[in-house]
This record gives C-alpha cells, structure tokens and sequence, in this order.
C-alpha cells in the first residue's frame, strides 16, 4: 500500500500543474468531531492534521517541546496542544470555544470545527453544527456509550445534520477487540433509532496509535469497512442536496452603479438559475423573468446553490435587501407567526414576551417568543414543562414577528428556516432557532382593507394623534403630573384619554401579576390600546412605571415616526421612597412585597427620552406646564 | 466512487462564502473600510471585494497603515491597486512615530506597537470606521483559529476572546453598541495554498518580491534580509553594511527591516507553489513579531488591538 503524503509530495515535486489542476477539483467538506477531552478529540484532530501533512517542521519541533513540558502523554507527542489554541485552555487543558482546523487530501479539502464536549459548552458544539455536514461523535471504547454521547448525538440530528460517524477510540486500550466494538456499536444502533437517526458509519479508531484513520490498520483485522479518512473523502456532501431544490436568493444588496443597470445581489440558497427562468420576488409576491446573471468574469448561462452572484430582471420591480427571488412556481412562504425550535445562547434567560431582533437570511424584524411549550433535557431528552430558557436551554416555543418573514421550514431548506436572536439593548447574538411552520392563525388572520384612515379620524379633531408615555420610579408623581396635563390639554380642547397603571390593572390586566414576564405582558398590551387610540386621532397619556428600557422601544416600534414621546419623570429613589404615598416602598423593604422596581428589580433610566422632568427642581403644577410647552410646537 | 461529482469546487465555495461576508458589512455597517497591507492575502480579499460589487467598484475606501518601512515595491503596487479598482487610498502614517523616528533596529517591539497598532487605532478613529476588514486565515497561528469572522473590538480596541459572538450558519450578527467597531475577516477559512491557487487561477497582480531574483542582501541575527534602501539603513544603524547579492524571495512581506528572505530560485507563480508545499516550516516563521512574548504573544497582541 502506496502511503497518500509521500504520493502526493511526489506529484508535486514532479509535476506541479498537474497537482494544482487535481487540487483545483477537490470538494469541500465541513464537519465537526463531538466528545471530550478524555475522548481524545484533540488527540484525533492533530493526528488528522499530522497524517495529511499540515504540520510543518517548525511546529512540530515547538509541539515536542511543548508535550515535553506541560503534555500529558509523557515522552510521546501529545497531539491535543496542535489545536487548544487560547492560553487559557492550554495552562487547564480542556478546550473552551469552537475552532476551525484545514487539511487536504488527494481527494478533499476538509474544515473542521473542534467543538467542546461539556453540557456548559452546548452552544458552541450548535455553532459548530451549524455549518457542518458531517459529525464525528467520538467514544472511548473503555467507556461505551455515555450521556455526552446521546447529547452530542441528539444535538448534531437537532441541526440537522444527516451525516454520523461514530468513531469508537482508543481501541488500543481495549486490546483491539471486536467484542466491546460490536456490544457499543450495537447500544448506540439502539439509541439512534429512538431519535430518528436513520443510519450511521462506526469505525474501530485509534487517534493516538493512528489506527484505521488513513488506511485500515493491521490490529483490526475484523473489521472490513473504510477508514475514517477514506469515508471523509466518499461521503456525500449537502449541496448536492440543495442543488435539487427550488431556487432561492435572499437579497443582500441592490447594486445600482448607474441609471442604466439595477442587479440583485446575493448568495443562492438552493436551486439553480438560467436567463430566461421565470421568477418571484417575495413577500411582494410580483413575477419576472432573469435577464442577466452577472459577475466580474462575464455573464453566466446557469448559477447554483452555493455561488454568490448578482441577478438582473427584465421589469422594473420593486425588490430590496432582505426580499427573497424564489422560482415562480414554487415560491417560499410567508407568514408572522410560527413554532420553532430554540438555542438559548446568553448568560440572561430568554424573557418571554420581549421584543427581540431575528435575523433570518437578509431579513431582520422584530419578534417575541411566547412561553416555551417544552424544554428538553439534552441528556436524558425528556420533554420538560418550564417558563423559560436559560442558557444552554434547548426547547420548542411559538413566535410572533412585526412584520412578515419569507421562510421555508428548516428541514426543507437550512438557509430560509434558520435564525438568530439578537438582544435590541446589548446588541449580542443571545439564541438560534430552526422554523418548523407558520401557525394556522397566522395563515388565517388577514389586515382588513378600512376605508376611514387614522389621517381622517386625526384631521376631524383638528389635531396630531401622539402617546405621551410618562416612566419613572412608584411615587415619582407620574399619575398627579400626567393628570394635570390631561386636564390642560382638555381645556385647550384636545381630544385626550389617560390610561393609568393602576387602573389597567384593574380591568384589561387583571390576570397579570408582578413577575418579569407579566411586566413585560402589561407594558405590551398597553402599548397595543395606546396605538389603537392613536389611530382613532387621540392624545393618549400612559402612566406606567415601565422599568425595561426594551419594552418602552417596543411601544416606540409600534408606532409611526414622531408619535412617541416619552416623558422621564426623574426623581431620586430616595425622595421617591421617603414620600411613598403608597407604603408599597415599606412592603418592599420588609419583604412582603416583591419584584418592587427600585428596591429588588431594577429601573432602566431612558438615554434620551424627549422630554424630562426633574421633580427635584419643579412643582407638579409647572411639570405639566413645561411638558405642554415641550409638546404642542409639534401640533 | 460512482457518485457525482459536487457541483463546485472547494475555491468556489470559499469564494461565495468571502463575498457573502463581504456583501453582509456593506449592507449592515455605517462606514465600512478594508485594510490593504499590500500583501498576497491582502491582494486576494481585494479581488473577492471587486468581484462581490461588480459591476461597481467596491462601495468603501482602502486603508493602508504605513510604517515608511515598507519595500518600495509594495508602495508601487499599492497604488497601482487603487488606481485599477476605482477605489480611494488612504494612508496613515502615526504622526507621533513620525516625528520621534520610530524604527525597527532602535526601538525593538515599540515599531510594531507604534506604527502598526497605535497607528490603526488612529487611522480608525479619525475617519470614524466602524468595520474594517482585514485579510487575516485562522491557518495562520493558533489563537486566530478561534476568533470570529466578525470579531468585536471595544472603544479602546481591545479584543476579549472569552466574550465572542456565536457564528451560527452564514447569519452574521453586525449590530453593535456605541463606541464599539467590527473587524472583519473574509478569508478566515482559507488556507495559505487555496490563496496561491486562486491567484493562480485568477491572475491576480501581487508584489514581484514574492518570486526569487537576485537582490541585495545582508545577515542579521541568522536571518537574511533584502538591503532595500541601502542608503536609509546604513543611517540609521550608524554602520556599512556587508551587502550580498543572493537570489532570495519573501513568503510574507512587511517591513524590509523586519521581514527575512528565503533563499530560493523559484522565480514564477507555479514553482513558488511547488516550493511552498515541499517546504518544512511554517509561514509566519519568517516573521519576527510572533516571536517576543512567548505562547499567547498573538493573543496578547489581538486583547491590545493589533490587527
């Protein structure tokens, strides 16, 4: 048996066009390897990186000294230090974030994401996933099949992956034999069933000795099948997969150099694409037909998933970023509520109700995620029932998004039916999820056509509609000041309406308690019936505690441009509690009382609200007075 | 294997990948910028830009962070570049590395610091960019096998690896808070040989210092450098130099003072290919940066706002 480095130094060395020409053709294969340090997963890594060549002299004479000084293999090499790169994770030897490692054979180039095995790293192991097409799943042959193991199982078939190797390591600690092979492989045939895993590839490997990695090896002579290089390299990659779907573009950009030339520009998700191909531009739902394909090299007669290009149409039809070029006759969906699968990916738990940003493809709109409906144990996989999810939390939940989203189910097509979650205040990414439908009230509640528009309800009382939406501390003087602004502005014959905390909560809110969820439920209905007195042309005034800065961007979402004036009456918790008119201040002092705002939940100052007011520096009576003052210029 | 072939190749993927990423800034940043070191990489992530925006040139400036130490050919290419791809050039060069005369052979590890990291943190401030790509591969050392393609830097530039955004799919999250700025990274998953390729089979200019030809020459602490600016470096040093004629070529090229030659005769793009892949040590052992500092010296420099 020819080894495949020294054939292919060999190659290159006599005929390098030749080799560049092959290494022009190779594919490309992502995958990820699951499992612990103690699986050896670095140890494999590196042995894959050291067997294909991609370690050069210089690093290998640093990787000796360094497994002479902190490996923990002895004398040997330890592989593992070739690939935990931050120093953190080498002075405590365990592997924190994901990784991308490269190497190249005859036949493929191959990324790789080094995932961490433990449960605390779940969200970087989905990271990983997320763009692979492959999972390696490693066991130690001494141990079988563990949690982690179903874990790590249960993950890669969550995203979706199709491809699973379960590579059975360290048989040369279990004296090669067939027996402990065959008794895992059997439990984890058993196991993967019960989650719909349909079929796998199990190799006898060890990454230390190099057995059955590159070629098959002389220990493991019962075992007939590939090596794990050998299955990389024949595996079936997913774009042949997307290739046989309808076509999809989700638009990233309008490239418009001149008056003369209008191109869409994007990734193609799936599909293929010819000039003259009939075309729809979601959610408008307007058809065309492709006129150009263009790129820097010259106009193309076909595009394929995968490529980014840019599309041109034969009509001048409405289409911007975040639009979606689909084939005509089999057009993606396109609804604002739906069931998905959630990744919790933030140290903050999901707060169910709160807006949040979606991302999904080119599009990004505003969503909240109701309770979920179940969590799952990702090691036991038991359906939990919870009120939300923490970080690492894996479940299922319904969502609702502000304005309609062009989507596929996930199973169907990954780049229409995958999102993340972005937090509006700190701006991370906090979670992902997968699109399994659109709720049927989605597909069935349609905007009815009205012929009174709120411009006509508005001009009949001869003034602009606006929420004035007063925040700030219990016994701020919120309710007395937004009180006397109501009764000015009825003497000035506005049309007005008060909405109080107090009173809401007697009526419409009165199944909501004091949690953070309900809090944010309050300020979201509020919002709501503000916005549907201001379509009917009303001065609304709200005068709600409202402590989350996001939910009171929620209430300015929802309402047109200019309309939304948030009024911060500022006064120090101090002063607050000393008047405490109330007594609640007291209650929460004592205990009685809790998730008091101030005291034991805390209050979020607006940054720039468009009118404050010092309660320190003015009387109630002048209060209202310099609102009115500050407001009417806009009338 | 009696499957079919997939239909593109692995070059054409990392290509579509780096123009989406591309394409993702220009639509999501305010004032994006892509940093041009003159280099192959650099020549490289410069081609994907003007192939992402076809038929417009690329929709943002390039910046190139000088040191005046940089070989006189790659000021030559560099404003070639920008001639040929429509694009404005702008050039930073730290005023205060300029006046104190800042120099490699005097001030040791405080050239790099000066001209290279203070004078990025400058150049990005002043024209208030708030993404900037750069054309660094996660195959190039040990700690950027971990970092983002989008990687966030606070106010003050520092990098925090233990606060990273998870990537997920080809979704990438581009909203930041105040103060804050992405760097951008459209080749993190190409390796050093798939970039010789492509500029094989793109054509894509890059500085003759990376093919072998006779050139002027002198040893410095067991590496050879290329005498440059003969002239410049005998100034500052206070010395002659014992100049040497050696066919030599660069597999990195930055500051002439700082960046060692190999001895090679591998004078076209094919052969330079062929002697990369036979060769036996890694590409930024020609670098003296990586070096002062020990293990995490590139992770320490990234926290601190190096590139």
């Amino acid at each position: 048996m020819t080894d495949p480095v020294y054939r292919t130094e060999a190659l290159i060395a006599e005929d390098i066009d030749a080799y560049l020409r092959q290494h022009e053709r190779k594919s490309l294969l992502r995958f990820i390897t699951c499992g612990s340090v103690d699986d050896g997963k670095s140890t494999l890594i590196g042995r894959l990186l050291y067997d294909s060549k991609m370690i050069f002299e210089d690093q290998l004479a640093a990787l000796e000294a360094d497994s002479k000084r902190v490996g923990t293999q002895g004398q040997e090499i330890d592989f593992a230090l070739l690939v935990d790169g931050l120093a953190a994770e080498r002075e405590q030897g365990i592997t924190i974030d994901v990784a991308y490692r490269f190497f190249a054979t005859e036949k493929r180039k191959f990324i790789v994401a080094d995932t961490p095995g433990h449960e605390q790293y779940t969200r970087n192991m989905v990271t990983g996933a997320s763009t692979a097409d492959l999972a390696v799943i490693l066991i130690d042959a001494r141990k079988g099949v563990l949690t982690q193991t179903r874990r790590h199982s249960y993950l890669a078939h969550l995203i979706g992956i199709r491809n699973i190797v379960l590579a059975v390591n360290k048989m040369d600690l279990v004296d090669y034999s067939q027996q402990v092979f065959d008794e895992i492989v059997a439990d984890y045939a058993a196991f993967a069933q019960s989650i719909g895993i349909a079929d796998f590839t199990a190799i006898p490997i060890s990454g230390f000795k190099g057995d059955n990695i590159t070629g098959a090896s002389a220990f493991t002579p019962w075992y007939q099948g590939p090596s794990l290089i050998d299955h990389l390299e024949q595996v079936e990659i997913n774009d042949m997969a997307d290739l046989a779907k309808p076509f999809r573009l989700p638009v990233q950009w309008v490239n418009r150099p001149n008056l003369d030339f209008r191109g869409f520009s994007g990734l193609i998700a799936s599909g293929h694409i010819r000039p003259g191909d009939a075309v729809r531009v979601l959610p408008s739902g307007k058809t065309s037909t492709i006129s150009r394909i263009v790129t820097l090299d010259g106009d193309l007669d076909e595009a394929v998933a995968g490529q980014s290009v840019t599309l041109c149409l034969a009509d001048e039809i409405d289409c911007s970023r975040g639009d979606v070029i689909a084939a005509a006759n089999t057009p993606p969906q396109v609804a604002d509520q739906f069931e998905a699968s959630l990744v919790w990916m933030d140290d903050a738990a999901l707060h169910v109700g709160r807006a949040y940003w979606l991302k999904l493809g080119t599009q990004m709109v505003s969503v909240t995620i109701q309770q979920p409906k179940y969590a799952i144990n990702v090691n036991t996989l038991e359906r939990l029932a919870v009120k939300t999810l923490e970080l690492n939390g894996i479940g299922v939940a319904e969502l609702a998004t502000d304005k309609p989203l062009v989507f596929d189910p996930y199973e169907d097509n990954r780049a229409l039916g995958s999102f993340i979650l972005i937090d509006k205040i700190s701006n991370h990414t906090v979670g992902a999820g997968m699109l399994h439908f659109s709720l049927r009230r989605a597909q069935n509640v349609h905007w009815q056509a009205i012929d009174i528009t709120r411009e006509m309800h508005a001009s009949l009382k001869n003034q602009k509609p606006a929420v004035l939406w007063f925040t700030g501390l219990s016994g701020s003087g919120k309710s007395t000041i937004a009180n006397l602004v109501e009764k000015k502005l009825h003497l000035m014959n506005r049309h007005t309406f008060l909405l109080d905390g107090d009173n809401v909560r007697h009526g419409l809110n009165k199944d909501l308690g004091f949690t953070e969820a309900d809090r944010i439920e309050n300020i979201r209905r509020v919002g709501e019936v503000a916005k549907l007195m201001a379509d009917a042309g009303l001065i609304v005034i709200t005068a709600f505690i409202s402590p989350f800065r996001a939910e009171r961007e929620m209430v300015r979402a929802m309402l047109p441009e200019g309309e939304f004036i948030e009024v911060f009456i500022d006064t120090p918790l101090a002063d607050a509690e000393a008047r405490d008119v109330k007594g609640l201040y007291k209650k929460a002092r004592s205990g009685t009382l809790k998730n008091f705002t101030g005291i034991d939940s805390p209050y979020e100052a607006p940054d720039s609200p468009e009118v404050r007011i010092d309660t320190t520096r003015m009387s109630p009576e002048e209060a209202a007075d310099e609102i009115i003052r500050q407001i009417i210029p806009f009338d | 294997m009696a499957n079919a072939q997939p239909s593109l190749t692995h070059l054409q993927r990392l290509e579509a990948e780096s123009i989406h990423i591309i394409r993702e800034v220009v639509a999501e940043a305010e004032r994006p910028v892509m940093l041009y070191s003159v280099g192959k990489d650099s020549a490289v992530m410069l081609h994907l830009a003007r192939k992402a925006f076809y038929p417009s040139p690329p929709p943002f400036p390039l910046l190139h962070v000088d040191t005046t130490w940089k070989f006189k050919a790659m000021y030559d290419l560099r404003d070639q570049m920008a001639r040929d791809s429509g694009m404005e050039l702008l050039v930073h060069r730290n005023p205060e590395a300029l006046e104190r005369g800042i120099n490699p052979f005097d001030h040791g590890p405080l050239h790099t610091d000066m001209w290279k990291t203070e004078g990025l943190k400058q150049a990005l401030d002043h024209h208030g960019f708030d993404a900037a790509f750069g054309g660094a591969r996660r195959d190039e050392e040990k700690s950027r096998a971990k970092e983002r393609i989008f990687s966030f830097r606070t106010a003050s530039h520092g990098w925090d690896p233990k606060t990273q955004r998870p990537e997920l799919w080809n979704l990438y999250n581009a909203r930041k808070s105040r103060g804050e700025s992405i760097r951008v990274f459209p080749i993190s998953n190409w390796t050093e040989l798939d970039i010789w390729q492509y500029i094989h089979l793109n054509n894509i200019p890059i500085v003759p210092l990376y093919f072998a030809a006779v050139r002027p020459t002198y040893e410095w602490g067991g590496q050879i450098f290329m005498a440059d600016d003969i002239e410049r470096l005998e100034k500052v040093l206070g010395r002659k130099l014992d100049i040497v004629d050696r066919s030599i070529r660069f597999r990195t090229l930055g500051c002439f003072p700082l960046t060692g030659a190999v001895e090679s005769t591998a004078s076209t793009l094919t052969e330079v290919i062929q002697e990369t892949l036979l060769t036996s040590t890694s590409e930024r052992q020609g670098r003296v940066i990586d070096k002062d500092g020990g293990d995490a010296s590139m992770e320490k420099k990234k926290q601190q706002g190096y590139f």
